[in-house]
């Protein structure tokens, strides 16, 4: 893999440092007048999401990670692990609980979502901000509430529990933001 | 140049307007005192020889250099200034461009404006009176607080900067993230702890003037002798920003030469590439350079502390990405 030198480093450069795979988030060149030049540089480790600071020298050089975003879609789950499919490619990827981590209670079989590759092998699955979830269960509600007083827990097809106002009913899909886990509409 | 739009400046018009008005006060202020404003060239036949000071070149190819000759673009007017007060100018100021290969960033840009100026028979501490009065008028800032060297990292970094051993130093620099802190002199590890923990500090309430610096700091300062020799020299911090560095100018000649050769040495031993040393200035030394005091001043890095920005782009007309 390349390395970079201290002219090269930029915000969104893949690096390896402590041997995990990591993004620049930041740089800053310090430098007094008469005095050695630094760059500082904030990176963000893809599996921890945890921000560092580095400072290095002019002439010292960081590891670049073999690190690609790829959209990709979520096939299946056997509960172990989760497969997702390039559709340009047909390549199929496997990624574990571990990786998919919170993402999982979004993940509809044929969505489409950012899958981080570290060396061809899923480290970060991200799912669409957006997603379509059908209510499997949640309490009915009193019958014509349909202001905005109250809301209410729902289960939905992929186990997520998302709080509704008390109107959506089972059966119904709702538009929920990833992001917040909030309901955003009705679908 | 990225995008269609990168034809535009990154200043806004009434940004313009500010450094214009900067410009003309600075004019003012030393035309009311009657310092010289002077110009000298940007091209030069020898750079400076500072380990951290990398000069840009230029080529020229015309009557008298059939076969091209080597210019270095100045880093800053120093050496030309001197030889113009060794011929007998007085109190001079000049405004100019200066060039620094190599620093870019939110606080720097490869190409900038120097304000630059010398008082023949004044000490360091007698320019930095001036600093003050030229900065009240520039920035309305009340009267700067004036901390010496060691006092300002005993203060702000709670260790004695002279006393504190190398490892000592490369412990209390490993902790701010630093890397390979052993590839770094007692001096890079110093300016590691000056920029990391000490300068943001400094110049909130007033501007804060820094002076008496480790002698193998001094460059082109004197040394006072004493049982810790420091430099005479001193750095202006305004807001956390390094604004301006000064000297009581060393004038002896066969010092100098020794610190022109002992830089080149570190060059080399750096694998930096080989610079001529400036023969001009050392004649200029030898003839006989007054006793006095320079100062040069970022002009863009002042603009931005006037116009309240943290960025210098918002300053300049065109940074480097679009020059």
């Amino acid at each position: 893999m390349a390395s970079y030198n201290m002219n090269q480093v930029k915000v969104g450069l893949k690096i390896m440092v402590d041997g995990d795979p990591c993004v620049i988030v930041g740089t800053e060149f310090v430098k007094p007048g008469k005095g050695q030049a630094f760059t500082k540089v904030k990176y963000k480790n893809f599996k921890t999401e945890r921000v560092n600071e580095k400072t290095l020298k002019a002439s010292d050089s960081l590891e670049g990670a073999d690190v690609m975003e790829r959209e990709m879609q979520y096939l299946y789950t056997d509960g172990r692990s989760w497969t997702f499919m390039d559709q340009e490619t047909y390549e199929q990827v496997e990624a574990d609980s571990n990786v998919v981590g919170d993402s999982q209670q979004w993940l509809k079989e044929e969505d489409l979502c950012m899958v981080t590759l570290w060396e061809g092998n899923p480290i970060v699955v991200t799912p669409p901000n957006f997603v379509v979830l059908e209510i499997t269960e949640t309490d009915p509600g009193v019958k014509g509430d349909t202001s905005s007083g109250g809301n209410k827990p729902a289960t939905t097809e992929t186990g997520a529990v998302v709080r509704v106002p008390l109107f959506v009913q089972i059966g119904e899909k709702i538009k929920v933001d990833t992001r917040t886990g909030e309901y955003v509409s009705r679908a | 140049m990225n995008s269609r739009d990168d034809w535009r400046p990154t200043a806004s018009l009434e940004m313009l307007h500010l450094r214009a008005e900067i410009l003309a006060k600075i004019r003012s202020f030393f035309d009311e005192r009657d310092v010289l404003e002077v110009e000298t060239p940007l091209l030069a036949s020898a750079p400076v020889t500072d380990l951290h000071l990398h000069a840009m070149t230029a080529r020229y190819r015309g009557p008298g250099a059939d076969e091209g000759r080597d210019l270095y673009l100045q880093t800053s007017p120093e050496f030309a200034m001197k030889r113009l007060l060794a011929s007998g100018s007085g109190s001079i100021y000049q405004i100019c461009r200066a060039f620094r290969d190599g620093e870019a960033g939110r606080r720097h840009n490869p190409e900038f404006t120097i304000l630059e100026w010398y008082r023949p028979g004044w000490d360091h501490h007698r320019l930095m009176d001036e600093m003050d009065e030229l900065l009240a008028e520039l920035l309305g800032s009340r009267s700067a607080e004036r901390l010496t060297y060691a006092e300002a990292f005993e203060r702000y970094a709670g260790f004695d900067a002279f006393g504190e051993s190398d490892e000592g130093l490369r412990v209390r620099v490993g902790k701010l993230g630093a890397r390979d802190a052993e590839g770094l002199s007692r001096d890079d590890l110093l300016d590691l702890v000056l920029t990391h923990i000490i300068e943001p500090k400094l110049g909130h309430c007033q501007p804060t003037f820094i002076h008496d610096y480790p002698a193998s700091q001094a460059s082109l300062s004197r040394i006072r002798d004493g049982e810790r020799p420091v430099a005479e020299r001193f750095e202006v911090f305004v807001e956390g920003v390094e604004l301006a560095n000064g000297y009581h100018e060393l004038t002896d000649d066969a010092e100098q030469r020794r610190r022109f050769e002992s830089d080149l040495d570190a060059r080399r031993n750096r694998g930096l590439p080989e610079v001529p040393i400036d023969e001009g200035l050392l004649a200029a030394l030898e003839h006989g350079l007054p006793d006095c005091a320079g100062v040069a001043l970022g002009v863009d890095r002042l603009a931005m502390l006037t116009a309240g920005t943290r960025n210098l782009s918002d300053v300049l007309a065109f940074p480097i990405d679009r020059a």
